[in-house]
């Protein structure tokens, strides 16, 4: 088949891919984009299978299926809570598949039949392999650190930006070797191992909370790498569709970090959280605790005209999502408006606790943005906490030092009542105690999400 | 020379059109946009099918048919699981 053709059909599936990430940005045609995503992939497919250079279909056909059958089952097995695993494992194959291509590509470029190399070629090649890797890599850490597989917690040592820069330093210079002499294969293979080390050490000193952005930061990494591997292969539907990923991984890393008040260097150098200053919230906390019981907050909810729940990593630990719709669906029986508060970094991924609620079937009408439900809190008779901490931190707004200061919160303190479900007072992954524990208005619902609210669901069906 | 000019042009083209195609995304969506833009990353499989294909030697052909692997579990696993969560967004 002639290239012309493969190059029209590259050329549609091009255009389907920015139909498909233009609908994923609005509810209504977030389904039908990504159909159309997945359109162009099977456009780009086909028409690849018609290339001259396969000689023989048979390894194809057995990786498909085996990478089809693999990606399937995850995909379809995978419980909601697990998301963020799943998509940072997705992320690292992308970025480890680049890595192999232009590997093999490089070993293809040194045989006698091939005509020389170009510059763009191994400048690419080694990009590839950096980026590829960095990404997989660095996937799979924020994988086992999710996945629970080693502590969430970050892991520092002295001298680690140093360390970090030398190591980036090595990958850059073998990169050079690569494009000065690209004939022998060796130098890519150490320069992605010395990347893959990279990739480990970026992540490492990155803590639970700063999980999203390091996932979004990783998705557009994995674009990149696709991109670069385009540059490769002089094959323009992988330049066109690993950048538009690029772009757009880079925009909502720049929204994580927006809703974190931190910079992306500052997420990197790492290290926020994990360390508990001892009896920080002693002096706070003593004598102004208020503990109360799923009756008494029953009680509180029959009087109550509005209730807005606020989700955290905590609701998604319990699993207690279902529990909250069904206690949401018995307050709305009873003519209350329940609402949703979701902060944009609440989780452990962009978008987490949307994904949860609607599992839930909680239409997503509910779930309300920050900047629009923080004026509202002042006509809430209960803003229900469930599993947040630092998000709803007020130290945030008055607190000029500290590792939240000035970041955007949910203003939940500003409510008529305020009930944190917990299981105890120990600070969030700042590492910081959290005077809205203490105050007036606040009272505390000691025990795990899922009990605490099957607890209160049974005393408002009693009462 | 040209040729890398060229794919230049595409590629600083297709950032911008990746900026602009993203302006305001909706909180809800962020989850979903990231697992289905991942998928289309996993364009490399397009590269993949070429070296497990060219059989040029056992081991570009051995790195291919890996490559293969990686990139279709990236495929498939992005669409199907992004296709499912949507499908919750949209019952009510």
């Amino acid at each position: 088949m002639s290239s012309t053709f493969i190059n029209v059909a590259y050329l549609i599936a091009s255009i389907l891919f920015i139909f498909g990430l233009k609908g994923l940005t609005h509810p209504r045609t977030a389904v039908q984009g990504n159909r159309y995503g997945a359109l162009a992939m099977f456009i780009a497919v086909a028409a690849t299978l018609l290339d001259q250079q396969i000689l023989s279909f048979e390894w194809i056909l057995i990786g498909v299926l085996l990478g089809g059958l693999i990606g399937g089952l995850l995909a379809a097995k995978i419980a909601m809570t697990d998301m963020p695993q799943l998509v940072a494992l997705f992320n690292g194959f992308g970025g480890g598949a680049s890595v192999l291509v232009a590997g093999a590509a490089l070993i293809e470029a040194g045989l006698p039949t091939t005509p020389g190399t170009t510059h763009t070629f191994t400048v690419a090649t080694a990009a590839s392999g950096i980026i590829g890797a960095v990404t997989f890599w660095g996937s799979l850490i924020a994988f086992a650190k999710l996945q629970e597989l080693m502590s969430g917690n970050p892991m520092t040592f002295p001298g680690q930006q140093v360390f970090n820069v030398l190591v980036a330093l090595a990958c850059l210079a073998l990169g050079g070797w690569i494009v000065a002499d690209p004939t022998a294969p060796e130098p890519y293979w150490i320069m992605t191992g010395i990347a893959s080390l990279l990739g480990i050490l970026i992540v490492i000193p990155v803590g639970g909370a700063d999980m999203p952005v390091i996932i979004a930061f990783l998705n557009s990494a994995s674009g990149l790498a696709a991109a670069a591997t385009g540059f490769v292969l002089g094959n323009n539907i992988l330049i066109v569709a690993g950048s538009l990923v690029g772009a757009s991984g880079l925009i909502l890393t720049k929204i994580m970090c927006k809703a974190m008040n931190r910079s992306l260097a500052n997420v990197f150098i790492g290290g926020v959280g994990g360390e508990v200053i001892a009896g920080a919230g002693d002096e706070i906390y003593e004598g102004h605790i208020k503990s109360t019981s799923g009756e008494e907050v029953a009680m509180l909810f029959d009087t109550a005209r509005r209730v807005v729940v606020v989700p955290g990593y905590g609701m998604a630990v319990a699993q207690a999502q279902h529990a909250v719709r069904d206690m949401a669906n018995i307050l709305e029986s009873r003519g209350v408006e329940v609402e949703y508060a979701i902060h944009p970094v609440a989780g452990r991924m962009p978008g987490h606790m949307n994904v949860l609620l609607a599992e839930a079937e909680v239409p997503y009408e509910k779930l309300q943005e920050m900047d629009l439900i923080n004026p509202t809190f002042e006509q809430t008779d209960v803003a229900l906490v469930i599993g947040a901490n630092d998000v709803v931190n007020p130290l945030a707004r008055e607190d000029d030092s500290g590792p939240i200061a000035g970041m955007p919160i949910l203003d939940v303190d500003k409510a008529r009542t305020v009930v944190v479900i917990k299981r105890s007072l120990s600070p969030g992954f700042a590492g910081i105690a959290n005077p809205l524990f203490a105050a007036d208005n606040t009272l505390m619902y000691f025990g795990s999400a899922k009990e605490a609210i099957l607890d209160l669901v049974v005393a408002l069906k009693e009462g | 020379m040209e040729t890398l000019v060229a794919a230049l042009t595409v590629f600083v083209l297709a950032v911008f059109v990746g900026f602009e195609i993203i302006t305001k995304i909706p909180p809800t969506l962020h989850t979903p946009l990231m697992s289905g833009s991942n998928a289309i990353s996993g364009i490399t499989l397009i590269g993949a099918l070429l070296s497990a294909g060219a059989q040029h030697t056992e081991l570009t052909t051995w790195l291919g048919f890996a490559a293969v692997v990686f990139a279709t579990i990236n495929v498939v696993g992005g669409f199907l699981v992004t296709n499912r969560m949507l499908s919750m967004f949209r019952r009510k």
